[in-house]
């Protein structure tokens, strides 16, 4: 029994915005297939008393103090980006939203 | 009959609101950048929330308290264990690509908030429960150019400004609300005048519709009479000042009722609300449901609040609102309706200010739940936006106390200052428009209004001093409410020889 089918690999690649080609769709299907396979393992062993876990060190409560800190030099970030305007970063523009 | 009322009578409505408060730590929520609004765009700025490679986020121990406080206040129980969560989503508004946030596992749940709202029954109170309380980051601002409403005509791309991203921002989400009926958009308008002088109180937040740092969204489905099943809901965003909440609520109720009227069904969809017109408009419908493949967020350690640090934020909790409301009622001698009044005008705080700036309580109100509500409504604003401070009211009211302000001159102060003509001391200096009770200056205008007027001018030397009230209302007209009335009256009836 699969895993996970085709459809599946090509909502995951739009959700990343990955443009995959029909014969890519097949090859990732078949790996992700293995890495779910081997993941599946760990289900074996875990039971209901073992939590699900997202981190490792075990630590919890780690804060800052509300202090404000020296943020970066406009120049030097803007001059990263690929386009800017008006001091702000320039984008395509996206429809109808906010 | 109106349609809202028509709706009313076949449907009950449920509502449900998302409430964004942008609390007012000195630093972003994940960084050490400041959080000034209104500065120069991308000066608070740095490789954490701008999502640089290498980049590591530590929570601002404030933004974790004031959240677990907000979620005290709305007495909701708080998580033992909490963790931050990716939403990934493709927008430039987020360089990350993602929005630290929370899903499964909120700091503050099952909570409630009690808001009075006037019935035909007389006041009555609406539990709202509180389904979650949330702690995430805010978004970049982004700039349109192009289109209708763009800055610069025939372009076609965003600017983003990215100050804003990383601020501390908390959701406040509440369960669907059922029963309320035709009060349903009063209830929703009272709800977040509730929650904000409640956020206000606690100083988490400077809780400002017209900045953005409180901003609702506003669910609502229609269920016909009788039945059990809660309709399709729509969400409606952009609702951004206590008068659009009410606005957009009844609209959306006016709206649905007919499509459902009409047979038609209703589309589970985001609308916007749009201020100019007051109704809601169709957002661009999503072709596939949103998939935000949320997931525990690595590089933040989980939150672990224990008893102790929650019962030591439980301790510094200021008094509720209502009891604040009702112990100033007492200081400042308004009965429960007026406060009540002056509540729903979201005026308490500004009532507060003009009285410790030096005005009576009486004259406080009369100004900001009157002559200033009037204008806020005309305008389609909160009091808060106005360009006057409580410091002008107080002003005025020592003028108007002095002598030197009638009623009328006052209002003509507000206007200018309003127009920002400046304070009312210099507003009075260039318009002119201090009382005249000047003799000289007068006698005049008295002498006019006498002889205009000479039935009652007649009557008075007769005796009929009441009849003196015609010449005064003359003399008033003619110098354009300037005049010193008692002045006035004095000189009238001294000319007359009565």
């Amino acid at each position: 029994m699969s895993r996970i089918t085709r459809e599946e690999v090509a909502n995951l690649a739009r959700l990343a915005r990955l443009d995959l080609a029909e014969a890519e769709l097949d090859e990732y299907a078949k790996q992700l297939e293995i890495i779910l396979e081997s993941v599946a393992k760990v289900g074996e062993v875990a039971t209901a008393d073992v939590k699900p876990m997202s981190h490792a060190t075990g630590l919890v409560n780690i804060f800052r103090e509300d202090k404000v800190e020296t943020s970066l030099d406009r120049e030097e970030i803007l001059k990263s980006a690929p386009a800017t305007e008006d001091f702000r970063f320039r984008v395509p523009r996206i429809l109808d939203e906010e | 009959m109106s349609s809202y009322s028509d709706a009313i009578n076949k449907y009950d409505p449920v509502l449900g609101l998302e409430t964004h408060v942008e609390l007012s730590t000195k630093s972003k929520m994940f960084c050490g950048c400041a959080t000034d609004f209104g500065a120069e765009p991308n000066t608070q700025t740095c490789p954490t929330c701008l999502g640089l490679p290498g980049s590591l986020p530590v929570a601002n121990k404030i933004g974790i308290e004031s959240t677990i406080r907000i979620g005290l206040a709305l007495n909701c129980t708080i998580a033992t264990y909490s963790r931050f969560a990716r939403k990934n989503y493709f927008y430039p508004d987020m360089p990350k690509d993602f929005q630290t946030s929370q899903y499964d596992e909120p700091l503050c749940s099952n909570g409630y908030l009690d808001v009075l709202v006037d019935t035909e029954e007389g006041s009555k109170n609406f539990r709202v429960e509180i389904e979650r309380v949330h702690l995430e980051e805010d978004t970049g601002k982004l700039t349109h150019a192009g289109g209708a409403t763009g800055r610069i005509h025939g372009a076609n791309y965003s600017l983003v400004d990215y100050n804003r991203a990383g601020i501390a921002l908390v959701e406040i989400v509440t369960k669907p609300v059922p029963d309320t009926g035709e009060y349903a958009p009063l209830v929703a308008k009272a709800y977040v005048t509730e929650l904000r002088d409640l956020l206000r109180g606690l100083g988490v937040s400077d809780v400002r519709m017209e900045e953005g740092s409180l901003r609702c969204d506003v669910n609502l489905s229609l269920t016909p009479k009788g039945s059990k099943t809660w309709g399709t809901r729509t969400e409606t965003k952009n609702v951004n000042s206590l008068r659009s909440v009410e606005r957009a609520i009844k609209s959306e109720i006016e709206r649905q009722a007919i499509e459902l009227n009409n047979g038609n069904t209703i589309k589970q969809e985001t609308r916007h609300f749009q201020e100019d017109t007051g109704t809601t408009r169709s957002g661009r419908s999503k072709e596939v449901a949103e998939e935000y493949r949320y997931f525990p967020e690595p590089d933040l350690v989980p939150i672990a609040p224990d008893s102790k640090w929650i019962e030591e934020l439980r301790s510094q909790l200021p008094e509720q609102p209502s009891i604040g409301r009702a112990r100033l009622a007492k200081e400042w001698g308004f009965t429960d309706l007026e406060m009540r009044d002056v509540a729903t005008l979201g005026a308490v705080d500004l009532i507060a200010e003009t009285i410790s700036f030096g005005a009576s309580p009486s004259a406080a109100r009369k100004w900001w739940a009157g002559e200033l509500a009037r204008k806020a409504s005309e305008d389609g604003v909160d009091l808060t936006v106005l360009k006057i401070s409580a410091k002008d009211i107080a002003r005025i009211d020592v003028l108007v106390t002095e002598g030197k302000l009638t009623d009328k001159l006052a209002r003509q102060v507000i206007e200018a200052i309003l127009i920002g003509e400046g304070n009312p001391d210099e507003v009075i200096a260039k318009r002119n428009l201090a009382v005249v009770s000047d003799d000289s200056a007068l006698l005049p205008a008295i002498k006019e209004a006498i002889e205009a007027n000479p039935e009652a001018a007649a009557k008075i030397k007769e005796g009929k001093v009441q009849v003196v009230g015609v010449i005064v209302g003359a003399v008033m007209k003619k110098t354009g409410g300037s005049a010193d009335a008692a002045k006035v009256r004095e000189l009238v009836l001294k000319t007359l020889g009565s």
